[in-house]
């Protein structure tokens, strides 16, 4: 069974004077992502919607903006679900955490982390989850500088050639004029795309 | 006497020890994993040991990461099939179904009706074969070494030999395609189907006869590693553990996705939530497993296997290309609630690609089940979770 966007909307607004919200295709977003743990806790006490299960958290990249999209569920009523989606800027990616109303937010959110960069404020150990602890950048982001696995350079020529490993003359003399213009092995990025 | 136990780098949590003893014993660090054959792939919990008692579970992950979205971000909607195969490797049906109904959603493909009886057939099929399975390695973290495996892989082979029969593979089948399936079943597999699911219940007695009233399998598993549901629900775990901790949510009956609203089965639930509810659920969820591939073997119909207007995008999938817009679809797979959501931009690669990992978010607890018990129990806990690397790790 599905939960209209327009009631939970009315309801929101109802609740919580003040929060600013926006339908965006069958979501609703929150202007102001500091209104989201007040938002959630509201949704998950309400008698109508009960919704107490938090069943996805995603990060993604819309170039302009990072983005967290949430969906919830109603364990209690069978419903569900309802999206709620918060925009931030990619120089101050801020969010207020969700562990302390759903605690499995914890992992997700340390995933989002990871791979967007998305500071979830307040989260009790925010750290990277599945890359290690040194690892600079956030893969998924859309402008992450992905290596070119096709393309070798001066330092994997040498490392071969160390282990009398016989390399191609033409990927030999591409290493060689990477190096000297300074550039690395970088695949295509996708800039080429529109958001959706 | 009561003595607080903390260490260094985790002040947030500390656990109270309560007891008549009058020995101060010092702190033991000691890591499990990543290489170690009760973790069930590369998994390590940092566990932090008084005596033999858990005081403190860290999970690290991550030894399996290739990053599966970023992936399928630069792939064609159709060749990321074939690597959500790679997420839980036991039950690759499963994944394939909820990617498949993800994409359908986006693009408002409808599915002829052979194609959803052959996708419940098999992924009741996965059920039993990661179910079973499941049991056999729960079984060698209690110290029952490699003989209920043994008996457990017997019937999987079977039900592999059925999944290669159809697509060609045992384990990594690719089988689903986006409104439908990719091969039909023919008549004499449709009978093997139907002699396994004859034969499964008497198996099912057998490992039972062996198991469920066994007394050092009642006393290892009964009151260990308790999940209340409350917590559970606010953690968002899903799947067998959550039943098994009394909370009625199983999907098939929630969203009547694809044809499951056709068939009479029950949802198993347990009452204490504790390792042995874990076990117990998953047999009974086989025993049901076994009533809808009765259900399905009997009304199968005869007709297409995929939609008509998908068949041309089997041959070209880089021309398929859904509308601008997002999707969320769930299943319940054998581990939990598989969820994928998919953001499109109305080109032939998807924008965002996300898949909820039922294991991933089913760690979330394995502290909180592990606090004040023994070593060996934390290791019993982690087998009941049921976790499988490949999705944990994306």
């Amino acid at each position: 069974m599905s939960i209209s966007i327009e009631h939970v909307k009315t309801f929101l607004e109802k609740e919580l004077p003040g929060i600013s919200l926006k339908k965006v295709r069958e979501s609703l977003l929150l202007q102001n992502p500091a209104d989201l743990p007040s938002a959630a806790r509201a949704l998950k006490d309400s008698s109508v919607f009960k919704l107490d299960f938090l069943s996805s958290i995603t990060g993604a990249d819309y170039l302009d903006y990072l983005e967290a999209v949430y969906h919830f569920y109603s364990m209690q009523n069978k419903t569900g679900a309802v999206t709620l989606r918060v925009r931030v800027k990619r120089g101050s990616p801020n969010i207020p955490t969700l562990v302390p109303v759903y605690r499995g937010a914890e992992f997700q959110e340390r995933e989002a982390y990871d791979m967007y960069g998305i500071v979830f404020e307040g989260h009790p150990d925010l750290r990277r989850i599945f890359m290690w602890d040194g690892f600079e950048g956030f893969p998924l982001r859309k402008d992450y500088e992905q290596e070119d696995s096709e393309t070798l350079e001066i330092a994997d020529v040498q490392w071969l050639e160390k282990r009398s490993v016989q390399i191609p003359a033409e990927m030999k003399q591409k290493a060689e004029e990477l190096h000297r213009d300074g550039k690395r092995a970088i695949a295509r990025q996708p800039t080429d795309k529109n958001t959706p | 006497m009561e003595k607080t136990l903390q260490s260094g780098d985790f002040k947030e949590k500390s656990f109270v020890l309560r007891g008549e003893r009058d020995v101060d014993t010092q702190t033991l660090e000691i890591n499990v994993g990543p290489q170690h054959p009760s973790t069930h792939g590369a998994f390590r919990m940092n566990i932090l040991l008084d005596g033999e008692t858990v005081v403190r579970l860290k999970p690290v992950m991550g030894y399996l990461h290739r990053n599966h979205e970023q992936i399928a971000e630069n792939m064609s909607y159709a060749a990321t099939m074939p690597y959500t195969d790679r997420l839980d490797y036991f039950s690759s049906m499963s994944n394939n179904f909820g990617y498949a109904m993800c994409v359908e959603k986006l693009a408002s493909i409808e599915v002829p009706e052979r194609a959803e009886y052959i996708r419940v057939i098999m992924a009741e099929l996965t059920r039993l074969v990661n179910h079973v399975s499941l049991i056999g390695f729960l079984l060698n973290d209690l110290g029952a070494f490699f003989t209920p495996v043994v008996y457990a892989f017997r019937e999987r082979e079977k039900i592999l030999d059925i999944f290669e029969e159809v697509s060609g593979s045992r384990m990594m089948c690719n089988y689903l395609r986006f409104g439908g399936v990719k091969t039909d079943i023919g008549a004499n597999t449709l009978e093997g189907i139907k002699k396994i699911v004859r034969a499964f219940p008497a198996f099912l007695e057998e490992f039972e006869t062996l198991l469920t009233k066994n007394e050092i399998l009642c006393m290892r598993c009964q009151n260990i590693g308790i999940l209340r549901p409350e917590l559970a629900v606010n953690a968002s775990i899903t799947g067998p553990m959550l039943r098994a901790s009394g909370v009625n949510y199983d999907l098939r009956k929630v969203d009547k996705y694809s044809v499951y609203d056709r068939f009479s089965f029950k949802i198993p639930l347990g009452s204490r939530g504790d390792v042995y509810d874990r076990y117990f659920v998953r047999i009974l969820e086989m025993h049901e497993s076994v009533k809808i591939l009765e259900q399905a073997l009997k009304d199968i119909p005869q007709g297409d296997i995929i939609n008509r207007k998908m068949a041309p995008f089997v041959k070209a999938p880089r021309n398929f290309k859904p509308a601008v817009g997002e999707a969320y679809a769930r299943v319940e797979a054998p581990k939990g609630e598989l969820g994928y959501y998919i953001v499109s931009d109305g080109t032939a690669q998807p924008w965002r690609y996300h898949v909820r990992a039922p294991s991933l978010i089913n760690l979330t607890i394995l502290e909180d089940m592990c606090l004040g018990q023994k070593l060996a129990d934390a290791i019993v806990i982690l087998g009941s979770v049921d976790i499988v690397l490949g999705e944990v790790d994306h």
